[in-house]
């Protein structure tokens, strides 16, 4: 009973941490970026979020809408300023670009709203269980696995099944051939770079009642998601869902069973394990490469 | 302006003409009086320039010639600060090295061994994986090298830190900045001219054909799987060596001072220098070293500045300042054409 207890809220915090990573590895996919600002864009729209619900006093619906929305021209301001003309540089040279606006932005909150942690008020309770099955569970982790999933079946039906996630589709296979077909691949590169960090504040909201509200909360969370992004394989949707999962019920096992300490490292381990074995991650596609 | 180059040694020769002499000769000259000119607490901000330069340097190594991402420098250097300061209070204690004068030489040189070794390991994946997975490989080391450390007092000196020995060559202490001045600033000259070297031999040709096209470089004959783990391993003795005078520097230790936005800011370094150029790696570590000492009193709004000069470098010049520097010497040269 324990042990499923243990799985259970591994899925639950697993389905998070694949919410962040699906932010990572759409942006990859269609973009070949690798957003070191992830977690800091998220942690940024989480405090926009805390502002709106206690000092502007909005109700909670419409602040998590207006955060989103922010969130959205966050993402698609900083492709407009700071990656369109950096667009030739080097993975490394992306990495580091990112990773400095990471900066910029966890040195603006820290300005902004100050290093201490603060309560998001949070419709649900992490203290109030239900009992499934003979587990309990409470209704924070219900309420956010339910989301998750339901974020991940939107982004599902947004890249299958529209207009636009086909484009988004083609300028990854080939944004030159799309660009003579017609596509508006900038279009396409500022709305994706929106839609991932739309998908980084919905985990830095669902995280925010756990960790807290500061301008650390999304060190750790955007580690692992990006982790599970390259267990998964980075070019796969799939494979970030199922990498995520694995990676928080792992953690959360290791965690009950031996040590919380070293919980993190054994995560970190098992995907070096991993991509030893499957260098291209679960579900990517291999490396195929000409001189 | 350029001579012709007529014997075998003009061609070998790593500082070329009377100019370049000159200004050689008047760096070392300026470094060897700075301590005496500058008040004492910046010279302790000197001493943490040069061991940044080594890190510098040693990244760049890894980076810059042979093209493999490292997010995951701060544990080397957590490594090499601990390895010294382990081996330093060992033989304290045991006596019989310090009959031999003191082991500070010694234990740079075991902080850089043993960083090399862990360089080793975390090289054999490089040799299957690359980009974003190697990125998240080194990532996940230099987190578990931190996590480790907080988590085994044994080895960190647990929540209390570890008190790190001045450093002694018999009866003769180098506690003072300005002795350690003097340590920092050898090893920075020594390591430099062996990265100089290393870079212009057969070693630093088969890394700059790696990173050119690992494939490319295979076929030709380059090994890969020795040069991708070498080029590891001398990056992290680099970080390990730095690591140790770091532990003199500071003389105290603890886990938290080596977390990922260190990693980060060693990459910045060689990025906003200038990628693939021992000059440049040297220059971007100076600068921004004095810059996040010279915003000290603005603590908060470092990590904007230094972030928004770092966006700024990579958009406007990818090829870091001493790119720019090179643009403007061939200007100057083919001037007024």
């Amino acid at each position: 009973m324990f042990f499923w207890q243990l799985v259970l809220s591994g899925l639950s915090i697993g389905s998070l941490y694949a919410v962040v990573g699906l932010g990572i590895v759409l942006l990859y996919r269609t973009s070949r970026v690798l957003n070191f600002a992830h977690g800091d864009l998220a942690m940024v729209t989480t405090m926009i979020a805390y502002s709106l619900l206690t000092s502007a006093g909005v109700v909670f619906a419409g602040s998590v809408a207006l955060t989103l929305l922010a969130a959205f021209a966050l993402g698609s301001l900083f492709y407009f300023i700071v990656i369109r003309p950096v667009k030739e540089a080097t993975l490394l040279g992306q990495i580091i670009t990112t990773a400095g606006f990471a900066l910029v932005l966890g040195g603006a909150a820290v300005v902004i709203w100050g290093a201490g942690t603060k309560a998001l008020p949070f419709p649900l309770s992490r203290f109030r269980f239900y009992d499934v099955f003979g587990l309990r569970i409470d209704q924070l982790t219900i309420g956010s696995f339910i989301v998750s999933v339901i974020t991940m079946l939107l982004l599902y039906l947004l890249v299958q099944k529209t207009k636009f996630g086909l484009a988004m589709r083609a300028v990854s296979q080939n944004d030159a051939a799309a660009r003579v077909l017609g596509i508006p691949v900038r279009r396409v590169y500022a709305v994706t770079w929106g839609v991932s960090a739309v998908l980084g504040a919905i985990g830095g909201l669902l995280l925010a009642p756990v960790t807290f509200v500061s301008p650390t909360m999304m060190f750790d969370p955007f580690l692992k998601g990006f982790a599970a992004a390259v267990l998964g394989g980075l070019d796969s949707l799939p494979g970030v869902i199922i990498g995520g999962v694995i990676l928080g019920v792992v953690e959360n096992v290791f965690g009950g069973y031996v040590s919380t300490a070293f919980k993190s490292t054994v995560a970190f381990v098992m995907i070096i394990a991993v991509l030893l074995v499957r260098p291209e991650g679960l579900l990517g596609r291999k490396f195929q490469r000409r001189v | 302006m350029t001579q012709l180059i007529q014997r075998y040694e003009e061609e070998m020769a790593l500082v070329r003409g009377g100019a370049a002499w000159t200004g050689l000769v008047l760096l070392l000259g300026a470094l060897a009086a700075l301590p005496w000119l500058l008040p004492g607490y910046y010279v302790y901000i000197l001493n943490f320039v040069g061991i940044n330069v080594i890190v510098a340097i040693g990244l760049n190594l890894l980076v810059g010639y042979t093209g493999q991402i490292s997010l995951g420098h701060v544990g080397f250097v957590a490594i090499g600060a601990y390895a010294a300061t382990h081996f330093i209070r060992a033989t304290e204690a045991s006596g019989v090295v310090a009959a031999l004068g003191g082991p500070f030489w010694m234990a740079v040189f075991i902080g850089g061994a043993a960083a090399a070794v862990f360089g080793v390991l975390v090289g054999l994946p490089a040799i299957r994986l690359e980009g974003p997975y190697l990125t998240i490989v080194t990532l996940g080391f230099g987190l578990a090298v931190q996590q480790i450390l907080i988590n085994w007092p044994a080895v960190s000196g647990g929540r209390i830190g570890m008190f790190v020995p001045q450093p002694a060559l018999g009866s003769f202490v180098l506690g003072s900045d300005r002795s350690l001045y003097y340590l920092v600033w050898t090893v920075v000259i020594g390591m430099s001219l062996v990265a100089f070297n290393l870079t212009r031999s057969h070693v630093g040709r088969a890394f700059i054909a790696i990173r050119d096209s690992d494939i490319a470089a295979e076929v030709t004959g380059v090994n890969l799987k020795y040069y991708k783990t070498l080029a590891f391993a001398v990056s992290a003795f680099y970080a390990g060596a730095a690591g140790a005078l770091l532990a003199y520097v500071m003389q105290y230790l603890e886990p938290t001072m080596f977390n990922l936005y260190e990693s980060i800011y060693y990459l910045a370094m060689v990025v906003v220098g200038g990628l693939g150029t021992i000059p440049g790696a040297m220059f971007g570590a100076v600068l921004l070293t004095l810059l996040q000492y010279g915003l000290s009193h603005a603590q908060e709004y470092l990590p904007v500045i230094y972030g928004g000069i770092v966006i700024l470098v990579m958009a406007l010049e990818p090829m870091g300042l001493y790119g720019r520097w090179l643009k403007i010497k061939l200007w100057m040269k083919t001037w007024p054409m």
